[in-house]
Protein backbone atom coordinates (compact mmCIF):
# COMPACT_ATOMS: atom_id res chain seq x y z
CA UNK A 1 0.00 0.00 0.00
CA UNK A 2 1.46 3.35 -1.31
CA UNK A 3 1.89 5.89 1.66
CA UNK A 4 0.15 8.39 -0.58
CA UNK A 5 -3.30 6.84 0.28
CA UNK A 6 -3.97 7.74 4.23
CA UNK A 7 -3.35 11.37 3.39
CA UNK A 8 -5.88 13.93 2.74
CA UNK A 9 -5.32 16.00 0.09
CA UNK A 10 -3.62 18.80 2.39
CA UNK A 11 -1.51 15.97 3.46
CA UNK A 12 -2.64 14.78 6.89
CA UNK A 13 -2.79 11.68 8.03
CA UNK A 14 -5.74 9.85 8.00
CA UNK A 15 -6.73 6.19 8.97
CA UNK A 16 -6.24 3.18 6.92
CA UNK A 17 -8.45 0.53 8.11
CA UNK A 18 -9.30 -2.59 6.25
CA UNK A 19 -13.25 -4.43 6.67
CA UNK A 20 -13.73 -7.91 6.17
CA UNK A 21 -17.74 -8.14 5.24
CA UNK A 22 -19.35 -11.20 5.11
CA UNK A 23 -21.79 -11.51 1.57
CA UNK A 24 -25.18 -12.22 2.92
CA UNK A 25 -25.14 -9.53 5.94
CA UNK A 26 -22.55 -6.84 6.36
CA UNK A 27 -21.42 -6.51 2.41
CA UNK A 28 -25.36 -6.09 1.71
CA UNK A 29 -25.55 -3.64 4.32
CA UNK A 30 -23.13 -1.51 3.25
CA UNK A 31 -24.42 -2.23 -0.28
CA UNK A 32 -27.56 -0.61 0.79
CA UNK A 33 -26.41 2.02 2.72
CA UNK A 34 -24.57 2.88 -1.11
CA UNK A 35 -27.46 2.79 -3.01
CA UNK A 36 -29.27 4.71 -0.36
CA UNK A 37 -26.98 7.69 -0.69
CA UNK A 38 -25.50 7.35 2.93
CA UNK A 39 -22.18 9.01 3.60
CA UNK A 40 -19.60 8.17 5.55
CA UNK A 41 -15.80 7.84 5.92
CA UNK A 42 -13.95 6.96 2.80
CA UNK A 43 -11.34 5.23 5.08
CA UNK A 44 -12.29 1.69 4.83
CA UNK A 45 -11.10 -0.34 2.24
CA UNK A 46 -13.87 -3.00 2.31
CA UNK A 47 -13.10 -7.29 1.64
CA UNK A 48 -16.15 -8.89 0.84
CA UNK A 49 -15.78 -13.01 2.00
CA UNK A 50 -18.65 -15.11 2.33
CA UNK A 51 -18.65 -15.35 5.99
CA UNK A 52 -17.62 -14.28 9.23
CA UNK A 53 -16.05 -17.32 9.65
CA UNK A 54 -13.91 -17.03 6.75
CA UNK A 55 -11.78 -14.30 8.43
CA UNK A 56 -8.72 -16.04 9.40
CA UNK A 57 -6.30 -14.42 12.36
CA UNK A 58 -3.85 -14.06 9.96
CA UNK A 59 -5.85 -11.96 7.49
CA UNK A 60 -6.16 -9.74 9.97
CA UNK A 61 -2.38 -9.41 11.41
CA UNK A 62 -1.16 -9.59 7.53
CA UNK A 63 -3.76 -6.42 7.23
CA UNK A 64 -1.76 -4.89 10.24
CA UNK A 65 1.78 -5.77 9.12
CA UNK A 66 1.11 -4.21 5.83
CA UNK A 67 0.38 -0.74 7.08
CA UNK A 68 -3.80 -1.12 8.03
CA UNK A 69 -4.47 1.36 11.23
CA UNK A 70 -7.41 -0.45 11.97
CA UNK A 71 -9.15 -3.86 11.26
CA UNK A 72 -13.49 -4.35 10.74
CA UNK A 73 -14.82 -7.37 11.29
CA UNK A 74 -19.10 -7.14 9.97
CA UNK A 75 -21.15 -10.77 10.23
CA UNK A 76 -24.42 -11.46 10.79
CA UNK A 77 -26.06 -11.68 13.82
CA UNK A 78 -25.94 -14.49 16.22
CA UNK A 79 -28.30 -17.18 15.27
CA UNK A 80 -28.43 -15.19 11.62
CA UNK A 81 -25.56 -16.81 9.86
CA UNK A 82 -25.70 -18.11 6.62
CA UNK A 83 -23.48 -21.27 7.39
CA UNK A 84 -25.32 -21.31 11.30
CA UNK A 85 -22.52 -21.08 12.78
CA UNK A 86 -19.37 -19.24 11.49
CA UNK A 87 -20.14 -16.17 13.45
CA UNK A 88 -19.50 -18.00 16.64
CA UNK A 89 -16.61 -19.47 15.31
CA UNK A 90 -15.47 -15.49 14.35
CA UNK A 91 -16.59 -14.61 17.17
CA UNK A 92 -14.46 -16.71 19.48
CA UNK A 93 -11.18 -16.16 17.52
CA UNK A 94 -11.85 -12.70 17.48
CA UNK A 95 -12.01 -12.53 21.69
CA UNK A 96 -8.84 -14.58 21.49
CA UNK A 97 -7.10 -12.27 19.03
CA UNK A 98 -7.80 -9.07 20.76
CA UNK A 99 -5.47 -10.64 23.88
CA UNK A 100 -2.94 -11.59 21.46
CA UNK A 101 -2.66 -8.33 19.75
CA UNK A 102 -2.87 -6.41 23.24
CA UNK A 103 -0.15 -8.87 23.89
CA UNK A 104 2.00 -8.05 20.51
CA UNK A 105 1.72 -4.13 21.49
CA UNK A 106 -1.22 -3.34 19.29
CA UNK A 107 -4.22 -1.05 20.82
CA UNK A 108 -7.13 -3.61 21.01
CA UNK A 109 -9.69 -1.03 19.78
CA UNK A 110 -7.86 -1.26 16.37
CA UNK A 111 -9.64 -4.39 15.77
CA UNK A 112 -13.42 -4.16 15.94
CA UNK A 113 -16.11 -6.86 15.42
CA UNK A 114 -19.75 -6.03 14.98
CA UNK A 115 -23.22 -7.95 13.83
CA UNK A 116 -24.83 -5.83 11.27
CA UNK A 117 -27.30 -7.47 9.07
CA UNK A 118 -28.89 -6.94 5.39
CA UNK A 119 -31.36 -3.92 6.11
CA UNK A 120 -28.60 -2.14 8.88
CA UNK A 121 -27.24 0.13 5.99
CA UNK A 122 -27.47 3.02 8.66
CA UNK A 123 -25.44 0.69 11.06
CA UNK A 124 -22.99 -0.09 8.44
CA UNK A 125 -22.37 4.05 8.13
CA UNK A 126 -22.50 4.91 12.09
CA UNK A 127 -19.73 1.98 12.79
CA UNK A 128 -17.67 2.93 9.85
CA UNK A 129 -18.02 6.45 10.91
CA UNK A 130 -17.15 5.35 15.10
CA UNK A 131 -14.73 3.52 13.67
CA UNK A 132 -12.24 6.11 11.70
CA UNK A 133 -13.23 8.51 14.84
CA UNK A 134 -11.41 5.89 17.44
CA UNK A 135 -8.44 4.98 15.34
CA UNK A 136 -7.62 9.05 14.90
CA UNK A 137 -7.18 9.07 18.36
CA UNK A 138 -4.78 6.06 18.64
CA UNK A 139 -3.22 7.63 15.85
CA UNK A 140 -1.24 5.99 12.64
CA UNK A 141 0.24 2.56 13.87
CA UNK A 142 2.66 1.75 10.75
CA UNK A 143 4.17 -1.12 11.18
CA UNK A 144 5.88 -1.22 7.82
CA UNK A 145 7.86 1.67 9.06
CA UNK A 146 8.79 -0.07 12.48
CA UNK A 147 10.01 -3.03 10.09
CA UNK A 148 12.11 -0.74 8.64
CA UNK A 149 13.73 0.73 11.74
CA UNK A 150 14.34 -2.84 13.31
CA UNK A 151 15.91 -4.12 10.40
CA UNK A 152 18.80 -0.99 10.86
CA UNK A 153 20.82 -2.85 13.03
CA UNK A 154 21.07 -5.45 10.54
CA UNK A 155 22.25 -2.57 7.66
CA UNK A 156 24.63 -1.42 10.00
CA UNK A 157 26.82 -4.56 10.41
CA UNK A 158 26.71 -5.56 7.04
CA UNK A 159 28.36 -2.32 6.20
CA UNK A 160 30.77 -3.56 8.98
CA UNK A 161 31.26 -6.76 7.88
CA UNK A 162 31.86 -5.90 3.68
CA UNK A 163 34.66 -3.34 4.84
CA UNK A 164 36.50 -5.65 7.00
CA UNK A 165 36.10 -8.45 4.58
CA UNK A 166 37.55 -6.19 1.91
CA UNK A 167 40.63 -5.11 3.94
CA UNK A 168 41.35 -8.28 4.91
CA UNK A 169 40.78 -9.62 1.40
CA UNK A 170 44.35 -7.83 0.56
CA UNK A 171 46.69 -9.48 3.05
CA UNK A 172 47.53 -13.09 2.42
CA UNK A 173 48.20 -14.86 5.73
CA UNK A 174 50.19 -17.94 6.61
CA UNK A 175 46.90 -19.75 7.72
CA UNK A 176 45.42 -19.50 4.75
CA UNK A 177 45.79 -23.04 4.35
CA UNK A 178 42.28 -24.33 6.24
CA UNK A 179 42.11 -26.75 8.68
CA UNK A 180 40.15 -29.63 8.47
CA UNK A 181 39.44 -32.75 10.71
CA UNK A 182 42.24 -34.83 9.38
CA UNK A 183 44.59 -32.05 9.75
CA UNK A 184 43.81 -29.86 13.08
CA UNK A 185 45.30 -31.95 15.76
CA UNK A 186 48.15 -33.55 14.22
CA UNK B 1 8.28 -33.84 0.71
CA UNK B 2 7.40 -37.33 1.81
CA UNK B 3 10.06 -38.46 4.30
CA UNK B 4 10.62 -41.61 2.33
CA UNK B 5 12.08 -39.65 -0.37
CA UNK B 6 15.03 -38.53 1.31
CA UNK B 7 15.72 -41.40 3.90
CA UNK B 8 18.94 -43.22 3.74
CA UNK B 9 18.89 -46.13 1.63
CA UNK B 10 22.28 -46.94 3.03
CA UNK B 11 24.20 -48.19 -0.36
CA UNK B 12 27.75 -47.47 0.24
CA UNK B 13 28.97 -43.91 -1.71
CA UNK B 14 31.64 -44.32 -4.08
CA UNK B 15 34.90 -43.76 -2.63
CA UNK B 16 35.60 -39.85 -3.12
CA UNK B 17 38.49 -38.11 -4.04
CA UNK B 18 37.88 -35.53 -1.90
CA UNK B 19 35.71 -35.45 1.07
CA UNK B 20 33.19 -32.64 1.42
CA UNK B 21 33.58 -29.85 3.78
CA UNK B 22 30.90 -29.80 6.88
CA UNK B 23 30.89 -27.03 9.17
CA UNK B 24 28.49 -26.94 12.27
CA UNK B 25 27.85 -23.63 13.78
CA UNK B 26 26.00 -22.77 16.99
CA UNK B 27 24.56 -18.76 17.44
CA UNK B 28 22.17 -18.20 20.42
CA UNK B 29 21.45 -21.96 21.16
CA UNK B 30 21.20 -23.89 24.23
CA UNK B 31 23.15 -26.43 23.03
CA UNK B 32 20.60 -29.46 22.41
CA UNK B 33 21.13 -29.08 18.67
CA UNK B 34 24.80 -29.92 18.99
CA UNK B 35 23.49 -32.74 21.09
CA UNK B 36 21.65 -34.18 18.74
CA UNK B 37 24.37 -34.78 16.11
CA UNK B 38 25.76 -37.02 18.67
CA UNK B 39 22.82 -38.48 19.13
CA UNK B 40 23.19 -39.93 15.75
CA UNK B 41 25.30 -42.60 18.17
CA UNK B 42 27.48 -44.68 15.89
CA UNK B 43 26.10 -43.25 12.58
CA UNK B 44 28.42 -40.53 13.41
CA UNK B 45 31.50 -42.51 12.33
CA UNK B 46 29.62 -43.23 8.97
CA UNK B 47 29.11 -39.18 8.29
CA UNK B 48 32.78 -38.31 9.77
CA UNK B 49 34.42 -41.02 7.31
CA UNK B 50 32.55 -39.20 4.70
CA UNK B 51 33.07 -35.74 5.52
CA UNK B 52 35.55 -33.42 6.68
CA UNK B 53 34.00 -31.03 9.83
CA UNK B 54 36.22 -27.57 9.43
CA UNK B 55 34.55 -26.00 11.98
CA UNK B 56 32.73 -27.13 15.27
CA UNK B 57 33.02 -24.80 18.21
CA UNK B 58 31.40 -27.22 20.71
CA UNK B 59 33.94 -30.20 19.95
CA UNK B 60 36.79 -29.04 18.04
CA UNK B 61 39.61 -25.90 18.30
CA UNK B 62 39.11 -24.17 15.08
CA UNK B 63 39.42 -20.25 14.71
CA UNK B 64 37.11 -18.01 13.00
CA UNK B 65 40.37 -16.88 11.02
CA UNK B 66 40.69 -20.77 9.50
CA UNK B 67 37.34 -20.08 8.13
CA UNK B 68 38.33 -16.80 6.98
CA UNK B 69 40.94 -18.02 4.90
CA UNK B 70 39.04 -20.65 3.00
CA UNK B 71 38.00 -19.81 -0.54
CA UNK B 72 34.51 -18.57 -0.71
CA UNK B 73 31.93 -21.75 -1.46
CA UNK B 74 34.34 -23.93 -0.17
CA UNK B 75 32.15 -25.76 2.30
CA UNK B 76 29.52 -28.33 1.02
CA UNK B 77 26.88 -27.21 3.77
CA UNK B 78 26.76 -25.06 7.04
CA UNK B 79 24.30 -26.76 9.56
CA UNK B 80 23.88 -23.71 11.55
CA UNK B 81 21.67 -23.83 14.83
CA UNK B 82 20.29 -21.32 16.96
CA UNK B 83 18.46 -17.91 17.01
CA UNK B 84 20.78 -14.42 15.57
CA UNK B 85 20.68 -11.98 18.17
CA UNK B 86 24.50 -10.65 18.33
CA UNK B 87 26.31 -8.76 16.17
CA UNK B 88 29.01 -11.70 16.33
CA UNK B 89 26.17 -14.51 15.17
CA UNK B 90 25.07 -12.31 12.73
CA UNK B 91 28.79 -11.59 11.38
CA UNK B 92 29.93 -15.48 11.51
CA UNK B 93 26.15 -16.37 9.65
CA UNK B 94 27.24 -14.12 6.83
CA UNK B 95 30.65 -15.54 6.26
CA UNK B 96 29.45 -19.07 6.88
CA UNK B 97 26.72 -18.07 4.24
CA UNK B 98 29.53 -16.91 2.03
CA UNK B 99 31.92 -19.56 2.51
CA UNK B 100 29.15 -22.52 2.18
CA UNK B 101 27.31 -23.96 -0.83
CA UNK B 102 24.09 -24.75 0.94
CA UNK B 103 22.97 -23.20 4.36
CA UNK B 104 21.03 -25.28 6.36
CA UNK B 105 18.97 -23.45 9.24
CA UNK B 106 19.43 -27.02 11.60
CA UNK B 107 17.03 -26.79 14.37
CA UNK B 108 14.15 -24.92 15.81
CA UNK B 109 16.17 -21.48 16.76
CA UNK B 110 17.64 -21.19 13.46
CA UNK B 111 14.21 -21.96 11.72
CA UNK B 112 11.41 -19.70 13.56
CA UNK B 113 13.24 -17.83 16.43
CA UNK B 114 12.75 -20.95 18.58
CA UNK B 115 12.65 -20.26 22.15
CA UNK B 116 15.06 -16.76 22.26
CA UNK B 117 12.80 -15.76 19.90
CA UNK B 118 10.42 -15.08 23.02
CA UNK B 119 12.40 -12.08 23.77
CA UNK B 120 11.05 -10.05 21.28
CA UNK B 121 8.53 -9.41 23.67
CA UNK B 122 10.82 -7.53 25.61
CA UNK B 123 13.46 -4.44 24.85
CA UNK B 124 17.12 -4.94 24.89
CA UNK B 125 16.86 -2.98 27.91
CA UNK B 126 14.80 -4.74 29.65
CA UNK B 127 16.78 -8.24 29.32
CA UNK B 128 19.99 -6.26 30.44
CA UNK B 129 18.46 -4.59 33.28
CA UNK B 130 16.79 -7.97 34.66
CA UNK B 131 20.36 -10.00 33.81
CA UNK B 132 22.57 -8.26 35.53
CA UNK B 133 20.49 -5.92 38.15
CA UNK B 134 17.17 -7.02 39.07
CA UNK B 135 17.30 -11.15 38.49
CA UNK B 136 16.74 -12.79 41.81
CA UNK B 137 19.70 -14.58 41.48
CA UNK B 138 21.95 -11.20 40.52
CA UNK B 139 24.36 -10.06 43.12
CA UNK B 140 25.59 -7.10 41.54
CA UNK B 141 25.77 -3.65 43.88
CA UNK B 142 27.64 -1.47 41.61
CA UNK B 143 24.86 -2.71 38.36
CA UNK B 144 28.09 -3.29 36.51
CA UNK B 145 26.61 -4.46 32.63
CA UNK B 146 29.10 -6.43 30.66
CA UNK B 147 30.97 -2.91 27.95
CA UNK B 148 31.05 -3.42 24.51
CA UNK B 149 34.43 -1.84 24.63
CA UNK B 150 37.13 -2.05 27.76
CA UNK B 151 40.25 -1.00 28.41
CA UNK B 152 42.32 -3.34 30.47
CA UNK B 153 46.31 -3.42 30.79
CA UNK B 154 46.79 -1.88 27.30
CA UNK B 155 44.07 -3.91 25.82
CA UNK B 156 40.94 -3.51 24.28
CA UNK B 157 38.95 -6.06 24.45
CA UNK B 158 35.54 -5.88 22.37
CA UNK B 159 32.22 -7.83 23.52
CA UNK B 160 29.38 -8.38 20.59
CA UNK B 161 26.59 -6.39 20.80
CA UNK B 162 23.13 -7.52 21.09
CA UNK B 163 21.10 -6.79 19.00
CA UNK B 164 17.37 -5.20 19.69
CA UNK B 165 15.22 -7.77 17.80
CA UNK B 166 15.86 -11.94 17.88
CA UNK B 167 16.17 -13.17 14.58
CA UNK B 168 15.60 -16.30 12.49
CA UNK B 169 18.83 -17.63 10.13
CA UNK B 170 16.47 -17.23 7.36
CA UNK B 171 15.79 -13.33 8.08
CA UNK B 172 19.75 -12.54 8.28
CA UNK B 173 21.05 -14.44 5.55
CA UNK B 174 19.50 -16.43 2.81
CA UNK B 175 18.71 -20.28 3.82
CA UNK B 176 18.62 -23.59 1.65
CA UNK B 177 16.94 -25.98 3.74
CA UNK B 178 15.34 -26.16 7.19
CA UNK B 179 16.12 -28.93 9.31
CA UNK B 180 13.13 -28.53 12.24
CA UNK B 181 12.68 -29.71 16.02
CA UNK B 182 13.81 -28.62 19.22
CA UNK B 183 16.04 -30.81 18.66
CA UNK B 184 15.85 -32.30 15.10
CA UNK B 185 15.21 -35.88 15.83
CA UNK B 186 18.58 -38.30 14.73
CA UNK B 187 15.99 -39.79 12.00
CA UNK B 188 15.38 -35.95 10.46
CA UNK B 189 18.88 -35.26 11.30
CA UNK B 190 20.59 -38.74 9.32
CA UNK B 191 17.64 -37.96 6.50
CA UNK B 192 18.94 -34.27 5.64
CA UNK B 193 23.34 -35.57 6.13
CA UNK B 194 22.30 -38.25 3.82
CA UNK B 195 20.37 -36.05 0.95
CA UNK B 196 22.94 -33.85 1.05
CA UNK B 197 25.63 -36.03 0.92
CA UNK B 198 23.90 -38.28 -2.22
CA UNK B 199 23.08 -35.03 -3.84
CA UNK B 200 19.19 -36.14 -3.47
CA UNK B 201 17.79 -32.64 -2.02
CA UNK B 202 14.68 -31.52 -2.34
CA UNK B 203 13.26 -28.14 -4.25
CA UNK B 204 15.47 -25.01 -2.54
CA UNK B 205 14.05 -23.51 0.72
CA UNK B 206 12.35 -26.89 2.06
CA UNK B 207 11.50 -28.06 5.32
CA UNK B 208 13.25 -31.66 5.78
CA UNK B 209 10.17 -33.10 7.27
CA UNK B 210 6.85 -34.56 5.72
CA UNK B 211 4.39 -31.73 4.83
CA UNK B 212 1.80 -32.97 6.85
CA UNK B 213 0.34 -32.40 10.28
CA UNK B 214 1.68 -34.23 13.12
CA UNK B 215 -1.77 -35.77 14.40
CA UNK B 216 -1.15 -38.00 10.59
CA UNK B 217 1.56 -39.85 12.95
CA UNK B 218 0.50 -39.47 16.30
CA UNK B 219 -0.36 -42.82 18.24
CA UNK B 220 -3.39 -41.33 20.02
CA UNK B 221 -5.13 -40.72 16.32
CA UNK B 222 -7.65 -42.64 16.55
CA UNK B 223 -9.07 -40.86 19.89
CA UNK B 224 -9.11 -37.61 18.15
CA UNK B 225 -13.09 -36.75 18.08
CA UNK B 226 -14.34 -35.22 14.94
CA UNK B 227 -15.92 -32.19 16.47
CA UNK B 228 -13.84 -31.12 19.28
CA UNK B 229 -15.84 -28.55 21.73
CA UNK B 230 -14.17 -27.13 24.08
CA UNK B 231 -15.88 -26.17 27.49
CA UNK B 232 -12.01 -25.94 29.38
CA UNK B 233 -8.89 -25.44 28.68
CA UNK B 234 -6.36 -27.25 31.02
CA UNK B 235 -2.72 -27.54 31.29
CA UNK B 236 -0.76 -30.81 31.61
CA UNK B 237 -0.18 -30.51 35.03
CA UNK B 238 -3.61 -29.28 36.22
CA UNK B 239 -5.06 -32.78 35.92
CA UNK B 240 -4.58 -36.68 35.49
CA UNK B 241 -4.17 -37.49 31.62
CA UNK B 242 -5.49 -40.65 30.31
CA UNK B 243 -2.76 -41.56 28.40
CA UNK B 244 -4.27 -43.16 25.47
CA UNK B 245 -6.74 -40.07 24.54
CA UNK B 246 -6.22 -37.23 22.35
CA UNK B 247 -4.85 -34.35 24.12
CA UNK B 248 -7.40 -32.25 22.38
CA UNK B 249 -10.24 -34.41 23.69
CA UNK B 250 -8.99 -33.83 27.27
CA UNK B 251 -9.08 -29.92 26.92
CA UNK B 252 -5.24 -29.59 26.48
CA UNK B 253 -4.20 -27.24 24.13
CA UNK B 254 -2.21 -29.41 21.97
CA UNK B 255 -0.03 -28.23 18.86
CA UNK B 256 -0.15 -31.44 16.56
CA UNK B 257 -3.36 -30.34 14.26
CA UNK B 258 -0.58 -27.18 12.96
CA UNK B 259 2.85 -28.90 13.45
CA UNK B 260 5.03 -30.41 10.69
CA UNK B 261 5.29 -34.46 11.05
CA UNK B 262 7.79 -36.46 11.74
CA UNK B 263 9.28 -36.91 15.21
CA UNK B 264 6.83 -39.74 15.23
CA UNK B 265 5.40 -37.87 17.90
CA UNK B 266 8.10 -37.90 20.26
CA UNK B 267 6.00 -35.73 23.20
CA UNK B 268 2.85 -37.30 23.03
CA UNK B 269 4.78 -40.64 23.40
CA UNK B 270 6.43 -38.97 26.17
CA UNK B 271 2.85 -37.90 27.41
CA UNK B 272 3.17 -34.30 26.83
CA UNK B 273 1.29 -32.21 24.19
CA UNK B 274 3.21 -30.72 21.27
CA UNK B 275 3.84 -27.44 21.75
CA UNK B 276 4.75 -26.86 18.12
CA UNK B 277 8.62 -27.15 17.72
CA UNK B 278 8.83 -28.16 14.14
CA UNK B 279 7.17 -25.11 13.00
CA UNK B 280 3.75 -24.78 10.57
CA UNK B 281 2.96 -26.67 7.47
CA UNK B 282 3.86 -25.09 4.25
CA UNK B 283 0.44 -23.75 3.99
CA UNK B 284 0.58 -22.16 6.93
CA UNK B 285 1.84 -18.09 7.25
CA UNK B 286 1.80 -17.94 10.86
CA UNK B 287 2.19 -20.67 13.39
CA UNK B 288 0.58 -19.15 16.28
CA UNK B 289 -2.30 -17.27 14.79
CA UNK B 290 -3.47 -20.58 12.88
CA UNK B 291 -3.57 -22.69 15.70
CA UNK B 292 -5.47 -20.24 17.29
CA UNK B 293 -7.71 -19.68 14.69
CA UNK B 294 -7.94 -23.96 15.10
CA UNK B 295 -8.80 -24.20 18.30
CA UNK B 296 -10.31 -21.14 19.41
CA UNK B 297 -13.16 -21.46 16.87
CA UNK B 298 -14.63 -24.83 18.44
CA UNK B 299 -15.66 -23.45 22.03
CA UNK B 300 -18.42 -24.37 23.06
CA UNK B 301 -20.29 -21.44 24.82
CA UNK B 302 -21.55 -19.07 21.99
CA UNK B 303 -21.94 -16.21 24.45
CA UNK B 304 -19.26 -13.27 25.01
CA UNK B 305 -18.58 -14.00 29.22
CA UNK B 306 -18.81 -17.80 28.56
CA UNK B 307 -16.35 -17.83 25.56
CA UNK B 308 -14.04 -15.60 27.63
CA UNK B 309 -14.05 -17.47 30.87
CA UNK B 310 -12.63 -20.63 28.52
CA UNK B 311 -9.90 -18.59 26.65
CA UNK B 312 -8.86 -17.79 30.29
CA UNK B 313 -8.07 -21.28 30.06
CA UNK B 314 -5.06 -20.15 28.07
CA UNK B 315 -3.59 -17.04 30.13
CA UNK B 316 0.18 -16.58 28.13
CA UNK B 317 -1.68 -16.95 24.43
CA UNK B 318 2.05 -15.75 22.99
CA UNK B 319 4.18 -17.97 25.10
CA UNK B 320 1.40 -20.65 23.66
CA UNK B 321 1.08 -20.17 20.52
CA UNK B 322 4.14 -18.90 19.63
CA UNK B 323 6.71 -21.05 21.35
CA UNK B 324 8.79 -21.06 18.70
CA UNK B 325 7.76 -19.31 16.34
CA UNK B 326 7.42 -15.91 17.63
CA UNK B 327 10.45 -14.23 15.50
CA UNK B 328 9.21 -15.70 12.51
CA UNK B 329 5.44 -14.86 12.86
CA UNK B 330 3.35 -11.68 11.19
CA UNK B 331 4.71 -9.50 13.24
CA UNK B 332 7.94 -10.67 14.30
CA UNK B 333 8.23 -8.27 17.87
CA UNK B 334 6.04 -6.62 19.83
CA UNK B 335 5.36 -3.32 17.96
CA UNK B 336 5.31 -0.63 20.57
CA UNK B 337 8.92 -1.45 21.90
CA UNK B 338 11.66 0.77 20.83
CA UNK B 339 14.79 0.14 19.97
CA UNK B 340 18.19 2.10 21.29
Amino acid sequence: MSDSTNKTPDGKWTPRIVAFFCNWCTYTAADLAGVSRMKYASNIRVIRLMCSGRVDPQFVVDAFAKGADGVLIGGCHPNDCHYVEGNYKCLRRYQMLKRMIADMGIEPDRLRLEWISAAEGEKVRRVVNEMVETVKQLGPLNIPCKFEEWDKEMEALAGHVAHSQSAAGAACPDHAKPQTAQTAHV
Amino acid sequence: MPLALITPNLKPLKPLMFKPKVAFYWCASCGGCEETVVDLAEDILGVVEKVDIVLWPVAMDFKYKDVEAMPDKSILATLLNGAIRSTEQEEMARLLRRKSQYMIAYGACAHLGGIPGLANQFTREHILKFNYEDGPAMANEKKTRPQLVTEENGRTPRLPALTNVVRSLDQVVEVDYYVPGCPPTPKITRAAVTALLENRLPPKGSVIAPDIALCDECPRKATKPANISFREFKRPHQALMDPQKCFLAQGVVCMGPSTLSGCEAACISGGMPCTGCFGPTSRVRDQGLKIMSSLCSNLEPKDEQGISAVLQGIPDPIGTFYRYGLARSLLRRKVNLPTD
